[in-house]
């Protein structure tokens, strides 16, 4: 298992190195074109927050995996917890936003120790779409998880979890030994107890990276080659599939520029470029929190330690008035979710 | 002066083909477009006869075009590298089937 860029101290466990490569370059050259100049050209700077949909709490960057390719560096080796502090502090947003959907990350949420309450006391809020981003494997790695599906289940929980590529050879190249077998067991015990069932209110969503430095095909013809793949090889059924774009932070910054791949990758982002997809990019209606409680346009910017331009900068700040119409903070590594058929947590946008 | 022939660059340029005669580049992006169109084949498996083409023509574009085209519709190396082999059989049988020609001359002039 490789460790994080943090516990091997790469110089790209640094955010503010990592806004210097993205800044810096090709970029600074004139090679390409800025994100701010791009979107510029059709009017669309300063991007600007609307209300609030999506709240996104990232609970920890602890994790069971280290994948080639995570923007947040997560592993075993990340000690950053949500507190139950904050988690109460979260709470009572969740109570009072009219957000429809609640979208726990991490790392692996599981792992913080009081994911489960959590779940319980958010459950409560009445929120429409309440999604956990589950690994897969975590169901698999320790006893005390095995139970995870049925607990999900008595939460009506929406589970949306990674797996990019149907074949076990690609799955594990990205995720690490093993990971594919782990997955389709988890899988398969989803579907045992309903979810990922077509007409089954128990959602089971699968999100789809490239595997290396090219972007995502078609959403929907990707779905259904996954769809065809899972179910002739495993009898495993899911709903939909979200072909989400690598972008260019920390382990796949790292890759990119190990591979020698970073300036093409950067190359087809900007070819790629899309201005119908920036009306809809995700941080104009998302919200994430990270585990200590600040607030980002997104999970990326989170990453990169790119604040909200907002004088409410922490949970416990929270103000709709203050937050809605806030210019949204932008750098280069945006073009990964304006690229073709744009990128969100959801999956394509245009 | 350029020092090769080939420059990856290029491939990105090729819609410039229809800057010195609009009408018959235009004629011809059509009916690429709706050639890769999902038909009674796939998308998918047209993109593999594409790669297979593009080695058996040994055209660098095309194999740099299609073979990122592959990635992205998640088709993996290994079908990749059974396309290829069916375009070496064909070309490799085309060679060979040949030998029936010399075969039929050898018959018909030796003794």
């Amino acid at each position: 298992m490789i460790k994080s860029l943090h516990k091997r101290e790469s110089e790209l466990a640094n955010s503010k190195r990592q806004v210097e490569i993205l800044s810096n370059g090709i970029f600074q050259s004139g090679d390409l074109p800025k994100f701010k100049d791009k979107i510029s050209e059709t009017n669309q700077f300063p991007l600007k927050a609307k209300k609030l949909e999506i709240l996104q709490i990232n609970v920890g960057y602890m994790c069971n995996q280290v994948c080639e390719h995570c923007h947040v560096d997560a592993g075993p080796d990340r000690k950053e917890i949500m507190t139950r502090e904050t988690m109460k502090q979260c709470l009572e947003v969740i109570k009072n936003t009219g957000a429809h959907t609640l979208d726990l990350t991490g790392g692996a949420p599981e792992m913080n120790p009081d994911f489960r309450w959590f779940v319980d006391e958010a459950s409560k809020a009445g929120i429409k779409d309440f999604i956990v981003r589950s690994n897969l494997t975590i169901i698999r790695a320790n006893k005390k998880y095995h139970d995870l599906p049925e607990f999900f289940k008595s939460h009506n929980v929406h589970i949306v979890s990674s797996m990019p590529h149907w074949t076990k050879g690609k799955t594990d190249k990205q995720r690490g030994d093993g990971v594919f077998d782990k997955s389709i067991k988890a899988l398969q015990d989803l579907n045992a107890i309903g979810y990922g069932i077509p007409n089954s209110d128990l959602r089971l969503d699968l999100v789809y990276n490239p595997s290396g430095a090219f972007l995502p095909g078609n959403q929907a013809s990707l779905e259904k080659e996954f769809k065809k793949a899972l179910i002739d090889d495993f009898g495993i059924q899911f709903h939909n599939l979200f072909a989400i774009t690598n972008l260019p932070i920390s382990r796949f910054l790292d890759y990119l520029i190990a591979s020698e791949n970073y300036e093409d990758y950067m190359y087809s982002l900007v070819e790629a470029y899309n201005p119908a997809a920036v009306a809809n990019v995700m941080c104009t209606n998302t919200l994430s929190v990270s585990w200590d409680g600040y607030l980002y346009d997104c999970d990326f910017n989170q990453m990169l330690n790119l604040p909200v331009n907002s004088k409410a900068k922490h949970i416990s700040e929270y103000n709709e008035e203050l937050l809605e119409g806030r210019n949204i903070v932008i750098s280069q590594h945006c073009y990964g979710c304006t690229a073709g058929a744009g990128s969100s947590c959801q999956g394509s946008v245009a | 002066m350029q020092k090769t022939y080939y420059d990856p660059a290029d491939l990105k340029k090729f819609g410039k083909i229809s800057d010195w005669n609009e009408e018959l580049g235009a004629k011809f992006f059509d009916y690429y477009n709706s050639v890769f169109k999902e038909g009674n084949l796939s998308e998918r498996e047209k993109s593999l006869i594409a790669l297979a083409v593009a080695h058996t023509i040994q055209c660098p574009y095309c194999i740099d075009a299609y073979t990122g085209d592959g990635l992205q519709r998640g088709i993996t190396k290994e079908e990749m590298m059974e396309a290829l082999h069916v375009a070496a059989a064909i070309r490799g049988g085309a060679s060979l089937v040949h030998g029936v020609q010399m075969m039929n001359k050898v018959n018909k002039l030796e003794m």
